[in-house]
């Protein structure tokens, strides 16, 4: 016995000396950093990190192949622990996220769907071109589920993949593992910097939307009764859910593909129905932003573009500082859209929300007056956001244009939008088609006029206003004069008291695809006048421009319009952004959401020492969407929601709010109409079958 | 022996006798690193370096030690002391000499110290009364073998993620399943050479 485990004893140590031995002979010179990485490791070998166990990755470390915050496996501590061996600095990281985005689950995906013959949506991208990835559809195979190191994954009652926030370390395993590329990373920088880009799928809704909000998304959540959700969906990409569910023009109806079936989903009014229930909630909803920096950024304008930059720029972190020349911030909002379409309290209570996440406010803040660029950089500003809108009215170009009684558009909405009274006589002629003009049209005939006349001088098919803005004057009982052009000012004692205009006839179309008004010869009749306003059109006001050291310098269109890049919102100078109607002229609060977020995302950049440019491959609204021109088997569902409206009567004399909001029964409803649309796919028919 | 008895030889230990689809050795790493082809070639390397010289110690310790001690009962114990120090041994000797290969390895170098398709081929070879030289081939051509098998497997298994499973198939029951097809399908080899 003795001998036996002698021998057993004596192989050992052989062994042991043999290992001793060849520990000494082949001692490899460790690098002392890559052991003390090594020992700062978990020493799990999760292989999580994309690193064949703990001590390749901490090679990796040693040599900066890789960051300090690679393990996935670790919590913070380890990552800290790591990077005092490494002497890096621990800087707060925001938390990346798994995110689920398709709507399919297994019970409704890998539907075929036959359009002009192809029967796959991705050859259907195919062939409409572009190296789309069709990310319809969850096939159930649980790979993300397999694949996740921390069990944070488990396939959801709609079969769909759910991820748990509290268990996901954003390593992004389950996005390698999903074979239809349906998992993506998501962090609020992701969010707000992203932009929907060609190869995403995305509802043609959504695709026109822009502000690019997720539309089937806060309807899905609308549906299923999720407010707070659905309203959480809309602030991620538009800090105005209140503003824009009614002043809106929404071009997503206009692509809503309900639209080939009967009448388009009601998609904004579903909209305001989510920001009215947030604000009678008692509960604001605030979107989540990154901690403090204390970098200042100026944005100059409180209009919707301005505010929608400081919102973005608050969120990550910074610390914008909103400066306005009037009493009030909204800008156009507040001084060009009349209280009965969008009461100021209402205004008010989304604009508080705004500055809540951390923007100050300067208004009676005048450019070129209280504050230059010069002096702004002077104070601290890092960058500086020109959000300064078109707030001068184009002039008639008439004779006794200077008479009493002409108002520009725009002044008579500025001074209702301080509550100040503009005398109106009972004879007023609106000149223009816009939405200004429809505006004041609207404000004059609620502030007593008797008869209130529109002038245009093309026909109503091209008149820029909104439908309902136009179809509402009518109900108010304004007067239209299509085809007619103003050509001259009477007046008396210095008074204007008559306008003489002269009929029109469509004639050839011009640079802008519209036909040309031509005036018919001897046709000028006149109409007797107490007040003439002129909305035919507006440009920014940049005079202060000439004051500025630095901002004389700043380059302009042809049009008056600063001359900035429209995707990445930079101007001539460093430092300096702008967009919205500055930029493009005036156009609508949407548009002017999109640009702030754009400018947020330039300055963004810029901060951070990066090279300022367009988002990657990002789908502009203007862009061609693919073709789907026939829903044969879609759900069936009923007709559009119709707004509830105050009755003519009640709105005589009076500013009180028109549209009423859809009920929570007609929104449930409205909801049941969207086709939850994909690039290609909808819901249809044979998904019951299949369920 | 012949050049062609050692033909034979080679293929009935790749093939025929396959370790692990004929004789049913190292199953843990089998269905453990076979999801992924780059980990089973990986596993599939260090088997084979690892099978071979853990073949020519044992039979030296075999030969050297156990027989003239007349204490052959303690095989077992006696191999798998050596096989653990030589696994050991190996991963000293390779992060001086070869670290690319060594980093290559990773992790499966020290799994392999659990592996017992090694100590079951070091005792076959002791069993079958293999000489020094039959030794190194059978090792190397039974780790051939094995790397032949989990490359296979793992081919296999990578494709199990675009297919509809049933769910109480799902994970390792369906890779029990599959090692059962490819041992038949090894089965086929059975009269192609006996050794």
């Amino acid at each position: 016995m003795l001998f036996e485990a002698l021998a057993i004893g004596g192989l050992g140590l052989a062994s042991a000396l043999g290992l001793g031995v060849a520990a000494k002979v082949f001692a490899v010179e460790v690098d002392p950093l890559v052991e003390a990485v090594e020992e700062a490791l978990p020493g799990a070998n999760c292989g999580g990190c994309g690193y064949a166990g703990c001590a390749s990755a901490a090679l990796a470390i040693a040599t900066h192949k890789a960051e300090a915050n690679i393990c996935v496996g670790g919590g913070p501590e380890i990552t800290e622990a790591v990077s005092e061996v490494m002497g890096v600095e621990v800087v707060y990281r925001e938390p990346d996220l798994s995110l689920v985005d398709c709507t399919y689950g297994t019970d409704t995906a890998e539907l075929k769907f036959a359009y002009d013959g192809v029967q796959d949506c991705r050859a259907a991208v195919l062939l409409a071109g572009g190296p789309k990835v069709c990310e319809i559809g969850c096939l159930g195979l649980g790979s993300c589920v397999k694949a996740c190191p921390f069990g944070a994954i488990e396939i959801g009652e709609d079969h769909l993949p759910k991820v748990d926030p509290v268990l996901c370390t954003g390593c992004g395993n389950c996005v390698t593992a999903c074979p239809k590329d349906i998992i993506h990373l998501n962090s609020v920088t992701r969010r707000i910097l992203g932009f929907n880009a060609d190869y995403n799928c995305l509802a043609p809704c959504q695709a026109t939307c822009p502000a690019q909000i997720d539309i089937p998304s806060y309807i899905k959540a609308i549906a299923e009764g999720r407010y707070e959700d659905a309203v959480t969906v809309i602030k991620e990409h538009n800090p105005f859910p209140l503003v824009c569910g009614r002043v809106c023009p929404h071009p997503c109806e206009e692509q809503c593909r309900r639209g080939l079936d009967n009448e388009p989903v009601n998609i904004n009014h579903l909209k305001r129905f989510a920001a009215d229930y947030e604000m009678h909630s008692g509960e604001r909803i605030q979107p989540f932003c990154l901690p403090k920096n204390e970098r200042k950024v100026a944005i100059v304008g409180g209009g919707p573009a301005g505010l929608s930059a400081a919102y973005y720029l608050a969120r990550l972190g910074y610390a914008p500082t909103v400066f306005e020349s009037q009493p009030h911030l909204g800008g156009m909002l507040r001084y060009g859209i009349p209280e009965y379409r969008l009461p100021k309290k209402i205004l008010n209570w989304e604009i508080q929300g705004i500055l809540d996440l951390g923007c100050t406010a300067k208004t009676n803040m005048e450019m070129g007056k209280d504050f230059t660029i010069d002096s702004l950089k002077a104070e601290g500003f890092e960058a500086i956001y020109l959000g300064v809108g078109c707030w001068s009215s184009r002039g008639l170009r008439l004779d006794g244009e200077d008479l009493e009684g002409v108002l520009p558009g725009t002044d008579m909405l500025i001074d209702r939008g301080n509550l100040l009274e503009t005398p109106v006589g009972d004879k007023v002629v609106v000149i223009g088609g816009g939405n200004t003009a429809m505006d004041c049209a609207r404000t004059c005939w609620r502030l007593g006029a008797k008869e209130v006349t529109l002038l245009y001088r093309r026909s109503r098919a091209e008149m820029p206003a909104n439908d309902i803005e136009v179809i509402e004057a009518e109900h108010e009982g304004i007067q239209f004069h299509f085809l007619a052009a103003p050509t001259k000012l009477i007046g008396e004692g210095g008074r204007v008291t008559g306008l003489e205009y002269i009929q029109m006839e469509l004639g050839e179309p011009d640079a802008s695809g519209r036909r040309r008004p031509v005036p018919i010869e001897g046709s000028e009749k006149t109409l007797e006048v107490d007040n003439v306003i002129a909305a035919i059109g507006q440009f920014p006001n940049l005079a202060f421009l000439e004051e500025d050291a630095e901002g004389k310098d700043l380059r302009l269109t042809k049009w008056n319009t600063i001359d900035a890049d429209i995707d990445a919102a930079f101007t001539n100078i460093e430092g300096v952004f702008s967009g919205g109607d500055t930029v493009t002229g005036a156009a609508t609060a949407v548009e002017a959401i999109g640009a702030g977020r754009r400018a947020a995302r330039a300055i963004h950049a810029y901060l951070s020492g990066e090279e300022v440019t367009a988002p990657d491959d990002w789908v502009h609204s203007s862009k061609e969407l693919p073709v789907v021109d026939q829903i044969p088997e879609a759900i069936k569902a009923g007709e559009r929601a119709k707004m509830p409206e105050l009755s003519v009567q009640e709105r005589a004399m009076s500013f009180i709010e028109v549209e009423l909001g859809l009920t929570e029964e007609m929104a449930k409803a409205e909801t049941e109409r969207c086709l939850q649309c994909g690039l290609y796919c909808y819901r249809h028919t044979g998904m019951e079958n299949q369920a | 022996m012949s050049l062609g008895d050692y033909l034979l030889f080679i293929i009935s230990a790749i093939l025929v006798n396959n370790i692990l689809l004929a004789q049913f050795l190292g199953h843990c790493p089998f269905l453990g690193v076979s999801r992924r082809m780059d980990t089973a070639t990986g596993m599939s390397m260090a088997v084979t370096f690892v099978m071979t010289m853990a073949g020519m110690i044992t039979w030296l310790v075999q030969y050297y030690v156990l027989v003239p001690l007349d204490i052959e009962y303690l095989q077992t114990i006696a191999f798998i002391l050596v096989i653990a120090s030589l696994v050991q041994l190996v991963e000293i000797v390779m992060a001086k000499s070869l670290p690319a290969l060594y980093r290559a390895l990773g992790i499966f170098l020290p799994l392999i110290t659990t592996n017992c398709a090694v100590l079951g081929v070091a005792i076959i070879n002791i069993n079958k009364e293999h000489s020094f030289l039959d030794t190194l081939i059978f090792s190397f051509a039974s780790a051939l073998g094995y790397g032949l098998a989990l490359v296979l497997f793992a081919g296999i298994r990578e494709r199990y993620v675009l297919v509809k499973i049933p769910k109480v198939f799902e994970g390792t029951a369906i890779g029990l399943v599959t090692a059962g097809f490819l041992a038949l399908a090894f089965s086929g080899f059975a009269g192609l050479a006996s050794h």
